[in-house]
């Protein structure tokens, strides 16, 4: 993979070698310039490889209620349980070990955060794509709607939602796209009125092609860059606020405990020194959190056409 | 500018009724208020006496108009679980989540102008690397996370400063406030550092695209070669041109900050109107609620008036823009 992107972004002869390389290899050697963000979207492979193979990372089964028990509570990591499996990140008030329920806490956290993104995204594309194209009253409408909630901050929207719905998964979900579709219809909208003012699109009014095939087949490829940036951002933003919500109590229930429940869950041993509980589940969001931002931060940078040299 | 104000109070109206509209429907009808408040074993007898109190068998629009001529009264319902009314509850709560927002504030501004425009002016500097990678961490870093955090080092560990509730207050102008006594501010470093972190990262974000944007301006370039002096142009020129994003965003944030402040608030069991709110979530004490909400909305709203207002008065283009059309 490394071997790969250094040969791609080795130095010299750039001239010559923009002649034939691919948009996605310019992308690709563009990306690779930077090592951090190189090392960031490994880190991110890794989270989401372990998280989804959590049976197989993960040293027990945190939710199996045959092998949990009382007498393994608050152990300090590195102390051997019961059963004989060492606890390296120790274990919680309920006798769970930490390690294992920081890997499924971050496969929910993840499968919360990335479906609630998706789905905004698809809402927020297909929304910002119609008020661009449409123009006039609708898009007033659409745009106006997406400002008065832009001006709240997310928590607040999110707080209002789940504090009337309630708790739950699903609920959360909801919460998490309501939130988030505005951000991708006001990206979407932007990007879209300028490229709909170009050549090709007056080119295809004229070739008489249907609406839905210049939005959809013209018009979207070509605002799919500040999606992506946006989404990745997006993504991260979500994951940290379902993580607050979860831990304020009002997210995901304690039968599906994300990073944030099981911060919650270690606040209460906070002042009795149990400082491993909340620690070692909020570096695990901590590492997922920074490095989803900086794989986007340097796709904003290689992504944009005005910081271009 | 009468006109332009008189036109964006209007707006503020419009806005503030269309929210009182979709928190009313949110609150009292997707919720079932009968449910809590009935108890489990009543008849069905009961339950009627109960609907017919709350008004809850009226049609909507009659339920609305009942719930804003009260609102519009003040009168935003009483609570179940105080016994007193909502808006008071809240309203006693505001100087404690105002004082923490404000210095939260204060410190956004106060490190993160000049730390910004020093990663603007010298980008390729070491020290502008390290602040713009602490600026990331500060975007990242879940605050109530790094709220625990500081609870662990400062207050278990070191057991330097105190970590729960707020210190002894006192009066100013007729309100209660705690930064005036040593002992006061030691219980307030805590949680305002902690609320400031997410600001202070944008604050150095907002004034190094700014810095890095002005810098190259004709202006600048203008200013040099007349031969004004380099700190005259830092000072004056770039700092007053950097102003007009940074004081949108701070004044459209202030209200981010009291929102935020409810998580601060519940992490340092600070006594502010957020964190009556998560105790009157897990109550399901509606009227609370909808109090706060109300008045979180109005706060924005006066919020986005006075930053159009102060955007005009910096950049008369707006103003002479808005006019027009």
């Amino acid at each position: 993979m490394t071997a790969v992107n250094e040969d791609v972004a080795a130095p010299g002869t750039a001239a010559e070698r923009e002649k034939v390389q691919t948009p996605l290899q310019r992308f690709l050697s563009d990306y690779a310039e930077s090592k951090i963000a190189v090392a960031s979207f490994v880190v991110v492979l890794a989270i989401v490889v372990v998280a989804l193979l959590a049976p197989v990372f993960a040293p027990t089964n945190p939710y199996d209620l045959t092998t949990v028990t009382v007498e393994n509570k608050t152990l300090a990591p590195g102390m051997a349980m019961n059963n004989g499996t060492v606890a390296h990140l120790g274990t919680d008030g309920a006798g769970r070990d930490m390690m294992s329920a920081i890997i499924y806490g971050l496969r929910i956290s993840l499968s919360v955060g990335i479906g609630s993104g998706v789905i905004a995204l698809l809402i927020g594309v297909s929304v910002g794509l119609i008020a661009a194209y449409a123009g006039g009253r609708v898009d007033a409408v659409i745009m106006r709607l997406v400002d008065i909630q832009l001006s709240f901050p997310a928590i607040l929207i999110a707080l209002v939602l789940l504090a009337t719905l309630g708790k739950g998964v699903d609920k959360t979900i909801i919460a998490l796209i309501v939130v988030q579709w505005a951000y991708y219809a006001r990206t979407v909208r932007g990007s879209a009125l300028v490229e709909r003012r170009k050549e090709y699109i007056e080119s295809a009014i004229c070739l008489a092609l249907s609406k839905r095939r210049i939005v959809f087949a013209h018009l979207f490829p070509n605002v799919v860059a500040p999606i992506i940036v946006v989404g990745t951002m997006q993504t991260a933003h979500a994951i940290a606020l379902e993580a607050t919500l979860s831990f304020l109590g009002l997210g995901l229930p304690q039968t599906e405990p994300s990073l944030g429940s099981l911060i919650a869950n270690g606040f209460e041993y906070v002042h009795s020194g149990h400082f491993w509980i909340s620690t070692y589940p909020g570096i695990a969001l901590l590492v997922t959190i920074v490095s989803i931002n900086l794989v986007g931060d340097r796709l904003r940078d290689v992504l944009n056409p005005r910081l271009q040299k | 500018m009468t006109v332009f104000i008189i036109r964006r109070l209007l707006q503020a109206a419009v806005v503030v009724f269309l929210m009182s509209l979709l928190v009313f429907t949110g609150v009292f009808l997707i919720g079932d208020p009968v449910e809590m408040l009935v108890a489990d074993d009543a008849d069905e007898y009961d339950r009627e006496m109960v609907i017919k109190n709350l008004g809850l068998d009226q049609p909507f629009h009659i339920q609305y108009w009942r719930f804003l001529v009260n609102a519009l009264q003040g009168n935003l319902g009483e609570s179940f679980v105080f016994e007193e009314p909502a808006l008071l509850l809240i309203v006693d709560r505001i100087p404690a989540t105002l004082e923490l927002a404000v210095f939260a504030l204060l410190i956004a501004v106060v490190l993160g102008i000049p730390l910004g425009m020093w990663a603007g002016l010298r980008p390729e500097s070491k020290a502008a690397q390290t602040i713009m990678t602490g600026s990331i961490l500060g975007f990242s870093l879940p605050t109530f996370w790094v709220g625990i955090m500081m609870i662990l080092l400062f207050a278990v560990s070191l057991g330097w400063l105190p970590s729960t509730g707020r210190g002894p207050t006192q009066e100013l102008f007729g309100i209660e406030v705690s930064f005036l006594s040593w002992r006061g501010i030691s219980y307030l470093i805590l949680p305002a550092v902690n609320l400031s972190l997410f600001k202070l990262s944008m604050v150095i974000r907002l004034s190094r695209a700014g810095t890095r944007e002005v810098i190259h301006q004709d202006y600048i370039k203008f200013a040099r070669a007349k031969g004004v002096s380099r700190s005259r142009i830092v000072l004056v020129h770039v700092l007053k041109n950097i102003m007009i994003p940074v004081v949108t965003v701070l004044g459209l944030e202030f209200g981010g900050l009291v929102a935020f402040s409810v998580v601060t608030e519940t992490v340092f069991a600070w006594p502010g109107m957020g964190r009556l709110l998560i105790e009157s979530i897990g109550f399901l004490d509606r009227p609370v609620i909808v109090a706060y909400l109300m008045i979180i909305v109005l706060l924005f709203v006066f919020i986005n008036l006075v930053v159009d207002v102060l955007y005009s008065v910096l950049d008369p283009r707006v103003r002479l823009q808005d006019v027009k059309a």
